[in-house]
């Protein structure tokens, strides 16, 4: 993985310690932004930008919940995003597991078929998904248009192509050997993928899910288009910062703050098993 | 030097007599006719979900693209008539309004798509390779490399829309109070400035990933690479052009691949920031699609857009895959060691069987 002991020359060491002390600087730039304003009175984030806030307050964190009912936009993300991460990964494993264990008709018509789908321009099926699910409610009373379950089912179907794609790789990673005692142990082949190739791909599992509950956390152009008040996401709810006359800058910093720390957190947390999946699953 | 020449060619040997192995992988134990509806009961749930939402309604999408879709026939569009090529012949009818604004988005998306990959990429892999060493620091700075790519969508770019106001901006007070760059401050949202955000706004979200990604396909390659060529007296900076930028093509490959396709059809960057209507200077395909489909109300129209827009990716997608397979003979010899790989760990399964 690392390169040789051997001491590296000046050359590099200096355009390392340069490049990557402006890249820092690049990618911090935003986030001491984020962070100063959203400390700042409106006033202050109205007028000139200052870098050190003057006076500081913490007003903006409180009025952020009263501004907007920001408590249920975050609700609804987390019920969107949880059960479209949890969906997503059962399904993937399914699928992975299948392809990667099995031999079968039409295998590579599948593999094929579902990494396409990562190219469809989203604007290509926004309207006609928009019409099915409108008829589906019409016809069959069950209301996907405008509820979380139609967000859930759309998002879950954004994350699987590459869930499925990691897994497989993941899954081929894992020694054949291990199910093949389970089965012969007497395991049936759902037994044997529960109790033998999950738990030896869980870095695997874990870097999928990361990945399908921030897809499904950050989209804007289907949350915008498939949900009314009552279940508006995070991503429409925070354009309510802004007004015809005013745009609450500190808050919408405040609360972009405070919408973005559970993802970060979890990523930061679970980005060693990202690095461990995508280097076992895709990277390969 | 001869002799390892010939000692290695019966290893190769083998790794071309391995196909026996693969046949004898498909002959399985008992419980074979339980096991032959499995794996598609297994893929039941995800290919419905995929038919559901991706196939069907870009089949519907393609329907809708030789109709006369517009308002009216919003409740019940099966009723729309039916109007040909016009669709078409309009969105590419240059000479047109209609036209024209369309090639001229399409233009836009291509400048930026080509200078946003090329720069992820650049500053991804940099990155990757500065860091490939210990030193102290390095996870802190890691981590600390992924939080563009961690933070979602909508925070990360109103951020960025804040720093780019004209009067209450971070760049205009940096640019034209700090340094005095500019005679006056600089509108950086609409007009030709425009470019210039949306492409730093989406370098910034976008080098992580290749970073990410470059960071993966560095662990697999070989210390031993490394160590033989230190041995041999080759420098840092050769060792990175010998061994490790050679070392990542095929995570390239994929890589560039990738940004290419999500970077062409942005969405969400370009709308976060500008809001329903980009500025010209920025009017990238997706939000150009959006607008004429959603804000005219023109959904025929649109579809027709849309599907030039797909068969344009599949056109360049394909055209990458067969130029980038054929470009690389080690990728032959690659399927070969993977497949080696696999039939040993079955032939291990099965002496396990046994």
């Amino acid at each position: 993985m690392s390169r040789s002991p051997m001491a590296a020359p000046r050359s590099f060491l200096w355009t390392r310690r340069v490049f990557l002390t402006l890249l820092t600087g690049f990618v911090l730039l935003p986030v001491y932004v984020m962070v100063s304003s959203s400390l700042k009175p409106l006033e202050d984030v109205s007028s000139r930008f200052h870098w050190l806030p003057s006076n500081l307050t913490v007003r903006p964190y409180i009025d952020i919940w009263s501004t907007v009912p920001l408590a249920k936009y975050f609700l609804n993300s987390l019920i969107v995003a949880g059960a479209a991460t949890v969906c997503s990964v059962v399904i993937a494993v399914f699928a992975a597991y299948a392809v990667s264990r099995y031999e079968f008709r039409g295998k590579r018509v599948f593999s094929v078929t579902v990494l396409s789908t990562q190219m469809f321009p989203g604007i290509l099926f926004l309207l006609p998904l928009f019409l099915i699910y409108v008829n589906i409610g019409n016809t069959t009373g069950i209301a996907l248009f405008g509820s979380r379950g139609g967000l859930i089912l759309t998002y879950l179907t954004f994350s699987l192509p590459f869930s499925i794609w990691m897994l497989i790789g993941y899954f081929d990673s894992v020694p054949r050997d291990l199910d093949e005692a389970a089965l012969v142990d007497g395991c049936g082949p759902l037994r044997a993928l529960f109790r033998v190739v999950v738990p030896a791909a869980i870095p695997g599992i874990v870097a999928v899910a990361v990945y399908a509950f921030m897809t499904a956390w950050g989209e804007v152009l289907f949350a915008s288009v498939m949900t009314n008040d009552a279940t508006r996401t995070l991503a429409v709810g925070l354009q309510g910062y802004s007004t015809q006359n005013d745009v609450y800058w500190n808050q919408i910093m405040a609360a972009s703050l405070v919408v973005s720390v559970p993802v970060v957190a979890g990523f930061l947390l679970l980005q060693r098993y990202l690095v461990a999946g995508l280097t076992a699953g895709a990277v390969k | 030097m001869t002799t390892t020449t010939a000692s290695a060619q019966p290893g190769e040997r083998t790794a071309g007599t391995s196909s026996p192995g693969a046949a004898r992988e498909r002959r399985r134990p008992p419980g074979r006719i339980r096991r032959i509806g499995l794996p598609y009961l297994l893929l039941l749930p995800a290919l419905l979900l995929e038919l559901l939402v991706h196939l069907v309604p870009m089949v519907i999408g393609i329907v809708m693209s030789f109709k006369e879709l517009t308002q009216f026939y919003v409740r019940d569009w099966t009723l729309a008539p039916w109007n040909g090529l016009d669709n078409y012949s309009m969105s590419v009818d240059f000479d047109a309004p209609v036209g024209a604004a369309l090639l001229h988005s399409f233009l836009v998306t291509c400048a930026f798509t080509v200078l946003s990959v090329g720069l992820c990429w650049l500053i991804g892999t940099a990155a990757a390779v500065c860091m490939q060493d210990a030193f102290r620091g390095r996870g802190l700075l890691r981590a600390l490399f992924l939080v563009p790519y961690a933070l979602p969508v909508y925070a990360a770019v109103i951020t960025w829309a804040f720093m780019f106001q004209h009067d209450n901006g971070l760049v205009n007070h940096v640019l034209h109070d700090q340094l005095g760059l500019t005679d006056k401050p600089s509108f950086w949202l609409i007009g030709d400035n425009s470019f210039v955000a949306l492409l730093v706004v989406s370098v910034w979200k976008g080098w992580p990933f290749a970073f990410l990604i470059v960071m993966a396909g560095l662990q697999n390659i070989p210390k031993e690479l490394y160590e033989a060529a230190a041995l041999d007296g080759a420098g840092v900076w050769q060792q990175i052009r010998r061994i490790t930028l050679p070392s990542l093509r095929p995570v390239n490959q994929v890589l560039v691949l990738v940004l290419f396709l999500w970077t062409f059809n942005d969405f969400n960057t370009p709308f976060v920031l500008f809001g329903k209507a980009a500025p010209e200077a920025a009017d990238l395909i997706s939000i150009h699609i959006y607008q004429s489909s959603f804000v005219t109300w023109n959904f025929g129209a649109g579809s027709a857009m849309s599907v030039l827009l797909l068969l344009f990716l599949l056109v360049v997608t394909g055209a990458y895959l067969f130029l980038s397979s054929r470009s690389r003979p080690a990728a032959g010899s690659a399927e070969a060691s993977r497949s080696v790989k696999a039939s040993r760990t079955s032939e291990e399964g099965e002496t396990a069987d046994v």
